[in-house]
C-alpha cells in the first residue's frame, strides 16, 4: 500500500469534493425528482435546468445570521451540526469505489462504518437536547429510539454478508462478488444462499431508509407535527450542515448497500468493471430513496418500532441462522 | 308532525299554570307583541316561514328543566344566541334545539333576563355543547351562567373588559 | 390505539400546539398536557382570528353583509352566501327564479368538491404525504377557473344576491363543467383511490383513530361528515330540503365505523355525489331570469328567522332577528366547525400526539369559521 503524502492529499481533496458535490447536488436531485413525481417542473430558473440552485441556496444560508436562542447549551448547540457531518465524511474513507480507487481498505471497515453511524445519531440527540425546545426534545427522543431499533436488523444482515465473504474488509467483500450478477450477494446462486439473501437485501434497504430518517420513517423531522423536529431552532449554516449530513448519510447508505449486496464496482455481465458501475448503482438506489419519500405518508412511531422489533429482527435472525447452517453444511 | 306534537306535549308539562292554545302565525307579529308581552309557554310556528317548529318562552330558572326535557326527547343543542333589547332593558337568550334522527323538528327556546344583572343557570351538565356556546354568549353580552365549569372568554382576548354585542357598546 | 393503562398525571408537561403551526389549518392554539407522547388533556384556545362579523352585520344593511359571509369559511364560501341569502329571503318573502336556484346548486356543489379536495390534500400533508397536495390542486384549479368565469373571484365569492345570483352562466361554463366532471371521474380511481385510499400506511394511520360515538355527536351538537362517519344519516339537503335539492337524485354516504377512516370515506364519496348533482343540474337547467323581484331597500318584517344549509363541514345556521329596520337587529351564525371542534377535548384524551393530529385533520377544521 502506497503511503506517499501525495496519495493522501489527493484522496483528501477528492473525497471532500465528492462529499461536497453530493451534499449540494443531491438536494437538486431531490427537488427535481419530487417535482416530476408531483407533475411540476422544480427548480428551473437558477442556471440551466436549475443547476445553480444549490449554489444559490448555499450562498443564502451562509449570509443568514446564525441565531443562538437564549437558554440553549452554548457549546453543544454549536457543535451538534458539525458532529452530524463528521461521521458521514469520514465514512467515505473506507468505501471502495473501484479496484484501484479506495482511500483505505481497513480490515474492520464494516465495524468502523457502524460506529460512525452511531456517532451521527448522537449528533441528532445533542442537537435536539441543546435547543431547549420541547418539540426538538420530543423529536430527538423519537429519532434515537428509531435509530436504535433499526441498527439491530441492519447489523444482523451485515453479519450474514460478512460470514459469506469471510472478512469485514469492504474491499474484500466487493472482490468476492466480482464476475457477473449471479455472484452478487443479493443473488448468490451457490449453495442455496439465493433463497434468503434477497430478504437480507430488502431488510437492509428498509433499515437504511429508517437510519437516515427518510420518509416514510421521518418521524424525527415530521414537518407537520413537530415543525422541523430537532432542527427547529437552527438557522443558517447550522441547518445547512444538518441537511448536508442527512444527504451524505443517504450516499453512505447507498454505497454500503452497493458494496455489500450489489457487487460494488462490478458490471452485471462481468465485462467492464469499474467505478462508473459503482456510481450508476448508488445513484439508482438514491433515486429509489427519493421516489419512496415522495410517494408514501409517514408511519406512526409505534408502528415503526413494531416493524423493526417484531418483523425485521425475526426475519434477519432467521436469515442469519439459515445462512450459518448452509455455510456449515456446504 | 308527530314528533312536534310529542315534544310540545312534553314541554307543556313544564308550564302547568298557563293555558296555551295553538296560535296562528298572524298573531305573532310586531304590533301584537308590542301591545302585550308574551306569556311563558309553547307556541307552534310555521317551519317554512320562520325555520322553527316550536317556539318556547320560559323563565330563566326553567332553562335547565327545558334542556332536560329536550335531552330526554333526543334533541341536540344547535346554538345559543343572545339578543340585546336595549329599549326594554332586557337581554334575550335563544336556545336552538334540533334532531339528528330524521324527524325534522327545530325548537326555539327563549328566556329574558334583565340587562343590568343577567344571570341564567347553565345547561352544561345536560348538553356538553353548551360549554362553548355559553362562553360565547358570556363573551359577547356579559350573561353570567351559573354553575358553568369554566366561564371565561372564548373569542375575545382574556383581558378584554367590554361586551361587544351590547347595543350601547362603542369601540 | 387503545388508551394506555396508566397515564401519569403528575409527570406531565404542557406542549403548545400553535397558534403558528403547520398542522392546525389556521390560527388555532391547542394546549396539550402531555405525558411523554400521550395526550392527557387537550384544550383548544380560540379567538386568534376573531373579527366580530356579527357586529358588522348589525352596523350595515342586509346586502352589505354578503361579502363578509365569504370570509368566514373561505373554502365553501358559496354555501355561506347561500345560507345568508336563504334566511333573508325567508324573512322578506322574496321569490327566487328557478334558473337562479339551479345555478346556485351548481356553484355550491362545485365549491363543495373544491373544499373536499383541499381537505384531502391538507389531511395527507399532515400525515406526511406531500404529493397528493399537488394532484388535488390540479383539479381544484380547474374548478376555481370555472367559478372565476362566473363569479369574478377565485376564493371569496360574493356571488349570490337576495332573489337570485348576480351573473348568469354562459355556454363555455357549461361545457367546461361537463369536461371537468369527466376529467375528475377518470382521475378519482387512479390518483385518489389507488395511490392514497388503498395505501397501507394511510390505512394503518387513520383506521380506528379518533372514535366518536353517536352519543358524543349528539351531546356536542356535531354535524356534517363528522356524524355521517359515525353512522348518523343527517344532511340538511335531505332532512330540511331547501332550494331545488329535492329534484335531484343523490345519496348521502354514511359509514358506521366512527373512526377517521370513516370520515375520510364519507368525504370521498361526497365528492362523487356532488358530481352527480352537478351533472343532473346541468341537464335540467331551465331558462329564465337569474334575479327575482327585490325592493330597493330591504326591510323585512319583525320576527325571528332561521335557515340552515349543508356546507362541506356540516350544518350552517343563520338566526336572523329583525325589528323592521334596514339593518339586521341580530345575526347569529351557527358555525358547524365550532361544534365539531368542541368534542376534540374529550376524544383526544389518551391519544398519541401524532394520532391526535390525524384526528384533528379528519375533523376538517377551518379556523376563521370557528372564530368568525
Amino acid at each position: 500500500m502506497d503511503t506517499s503524502i501525495w496519495r493522501a492529499l489527493i484522496y483528501l481533496a477528492g473525497l471532500l469534493a465528492f462529499a461536497g458535490l453530493n451534499a449540494a447536488y443531491l438536494g437538486w436531485c431531490e427537488r427535481k425528482g419530487a417535482a416530476r413525481i408531483q407533475r411540476r417542473i422544480g427548480p428551473c430558473e437558477a442556471g440551466w435546468a436549475g443547476l445553480a440552485q444549490p449554489l444559490c441556496d448555499g450562498l443564502k444560508l451562509m449570509s443568514k445570521q446564525l441565531l443562538v436562542p437564549e437558554g440553549v447549551d452554548g457549546i453543544i448547540f454549536r457543535v451538534a451540526p458539525v458532529l452530524a457531518m463528521i461521521p458521514a465524511i469520514t465514512s467515505l474513507v473506507v468505501i471502495p469505489f473501484s479496484d484501484n480507487i479506495g482511500a483505505r481498505a481497513m480490515e474492520l471497515s464494516v465495524l468502523l462504518l457502524f460506529a460512525l453511524a452511531s456517532l451521527s445519531m448522537i449528533a441528532v440527540l445533542l442537537g435536539g437536547w441543546a435547543s431547549g425546545n420541547k418539540y426538538a426534545i420530543i423529536s430527538s427522543a423519537r429519532a434515537v429510539s428509531q435509530n436504535l431499533a433499526y441498527e439491530i436488523p441492519m447489523l444482523l444482515t451485515v453479519i450474514t454478508v460478512v460470514m459469506l465473504s469471510g472478512s469485514m474488509n469492504l474491499r474484500e467483500i466487493a472482490l468476492d462478488q466480482q464476475g457477473g450478477f449471479w455472484h452478487w450477494n443479493i443473488f448468490r446462486l451457490e449453495h442455496g444462499h439465493f433463497l434468503t439473501m434477497w430478504i437480507a437485501f430488502i431488510v437492509f434497504f428498509i433499515c437504511s431508509v429508517a437510519e437516515t430518517n427518510r420518509a416514510p420513517f421521518d418521524m424525527a423531522e415530521a414537518e407537520s407535527e413537530l415543525v422541523a423536529g430537532f432542527m427547529t431552532e437552527y438557522s443558517s449554516m447550522g441547518f445547512g450542515l444538518f441537511m448536508m449530513g442527512e444527504y451524505l448519510n443517504i450516499v453512505i447508505g447507498a454505497c454500503l448497500t452497493t458494496t455489500l449486496f450489489l457487487g460494488g464496482w462490478d458490471c452485471p455481465f462481468g465485462l467492464t468493471p469499474g467505478v462508473w458501475w459503482f456510481l450508476i448503482k448508488i445513484y439508482i438506489l438514491i433515486f429509489t430513496f427519493i421516489w419512496i419519500r415522495w410517494t408514501y405518508p409517514r408511519t406512526q412511531i409505534y408502528r415503526l418500532l413494531n416493524l423493526s422489533w417484531k418483523i425485521l429482527i425475526p426475519f434477519s435472525l432467521a436469515n442469519l441462522l439459515i445462512t450459518a447452517a448452509l455455510i456449515k453444511v456446504f | 308532525m308527530e314528533r312536534q306534537e310529542q315534544t310540545r306535549r312534553a314541554l307543556l308539562a313544564l308550564f302547568p299554570e298557563v293555558i296555551t292554545t295553538v296560535i296562528p302565525i298572524e298573531a305573532v307579529s310586531a304590533e301584537q307583541s308590542e301591545v302585550a308581552p308574551r306569556e311563558p309557554g309553547v307556541i307552534v310556528t310555521d317551519f317554512a316561514r320562520t325555520g322553527s317548529s316550536l317556539d318556547v318562552l320560559c323563565r330563566p330558572d326553567q332553562v335547565v328543566a327545558v334542556a332536560r326535557t329536550m335531552d330526554a326527547e333526543g334533541f341536540f343543542l344547535e346554538a345559543i344566541s343572545g339578543v340585546d333589547w336595549i329599549e326594554r332593558q332586557q337581554l334575550e337568550v335563544l336556545y336552538d334545539y334540533n334532531r339528528l334522527d330524521g324527524q325534522q323538528c327545530r325548537v326555539l327556546v327563549r328566556t329574558l333576563v334583565s340587562r343590568t344583572a343577567p344571570v341564567i343557570p347553565s345547561i352544561t351538565r345536560v348538553f356538553s355543547a353548551a360549554d362553548w356556546h355559553e362562553r360565547e354568549t358570556f363573551d359577547f353580552y356579559g350573561v353570567h351562567f351559573q354553575d358553568h365549569p369554566n366561564l371565561i372568554r372564548i373569542l375575545l382576548p382574556e383581558d378584554a373588559d367590554f361586551h361587544p354585542l351590547l347595543k350601547d357598546f362603542m369601540p | 390505539m387503545t388508551v394506555p393503562i396508566h397515564l401519569r398525571h403528575d409527570e406531565t408537561f404542557v406542549l403548545n400546539l400553535g397558534p403558528q403551526h403547520p398542522a392546525t389549518h389556521g390560527v388555532l392554539r391547542v394546549k396539550l398536557t402531555m405525558d411523554g407522547e400521550y395526550v392527557v388533556k387537550a384544550e383548544p384556545v380560540l379567538g386568534y382570528v376573531h373579527r366580530m362579523h356579527e357586529k358588522m352585520a348589525e352596523d350595515g344593511t342586509f346586502i352589505q353583509f354578503m361579502p363578509n359571509t365569504a370570509r368566514m369559511d373561505y373554502l365553501h364560501a358559496l354555501a355561506f352566501n347561500h345560507g345568508y341569502a336563504l334566511v333573508v329571503e325567508r324573512a322578506a318573502g322574496i321569490e327566487v327564479p328557478e334558473r337562479a336556484e339551479y345555478i346556485r346548486v351548481i356553484t355550491v356543489e362545485l365549491n363543495r368538491i373544491a373544499s373536499h379536495l383541499l381537505w384531502w390534500a391538507a389531511f395527507l400533508l399532515d400525515l406526511g404525504g406531500f404529493t397528493p397536495l399537488l394532484y388535488a390542486f390540479d383539479d381544484r384549479e380547474k374548478i376555481i377557473d370555472l367559478l372565476e368565469r362566473v363569479t369574478g373571484s377565485r376564493l371569496t365569492y360574493s356571488y349570490m344576491r337576495f332573489g337570485g345570483v348576480c351573473n348568469d352562466i354562459d355556454d363555455e361554463f357549461i361545457t367546461g363543467t361537463r369536461d371537468f366532471i369527466k376529467r375528475l371521474r377518470s382521475r378519482l380511481p387512479r390518483f385518489y383511490h389507488d395511490l392514497v385510499t388503498h395505501n397501507i400506511i394511510l390505512i394503518k394511520r387513520i383506521k380506528d383513530i379518533g372514535l366518536i360515538t353517536k352519543e358524543q355527536c349528539r351531546r356536542y351538537g356535531a354535524t356534517g361528515p363528522v356524524v355521517r362517519g359515525s353512522g348518523i344519516s343527517y344532511d340538511i339537503r335531505k332532512n330540511e330540503p331547501y332550494s331545488v335539492y329535492p329534484e335531484f337524485d343523490f345519496d348521502i354516504p354514511v359509514f358506521d365505523e366512527c373512526d377517521s377512516m370513516a370520515r375520510y370515506m364519507v368525504r370521498m364519496h361526497e365528492i362523487e355525489q356532488s358530481l352527480r348533482i352537478v351533472e343532473q343540474a346541468l341537464d335540467k337547467l331551465p331558462d329564465g331570469p337569474v334575479m327575482g323581484k327585490v325592493p330597493k331597500m330591504l326591510k323585512p318584517e319583525a320576527g325571528d328567522f332561521y335557515a340552515a344549509v349543508e356546507t362541506a363541514r356540516g350544518s350552517l345556521g343563520h338566526r336572523l332577528v329583525c325589528d323592521g329596520g334596514k339593518n339586521p337587529y341580530r345575526l347569529k351564525l351557527r358555525s358547524p366547525t365550532f361544534s365539531n371542534l368542541s368534542l376534540f377535548g374529550e376524544v383526544a384524551e389518551g391519544m398519541l400526539l401524532a394520532d391526535a393530529l390525524a384526528f384533528m385533520g379528519s375533523l376538517d377544521l377551518v379556523i376563521p369559521e370557528i372564530d368568525r
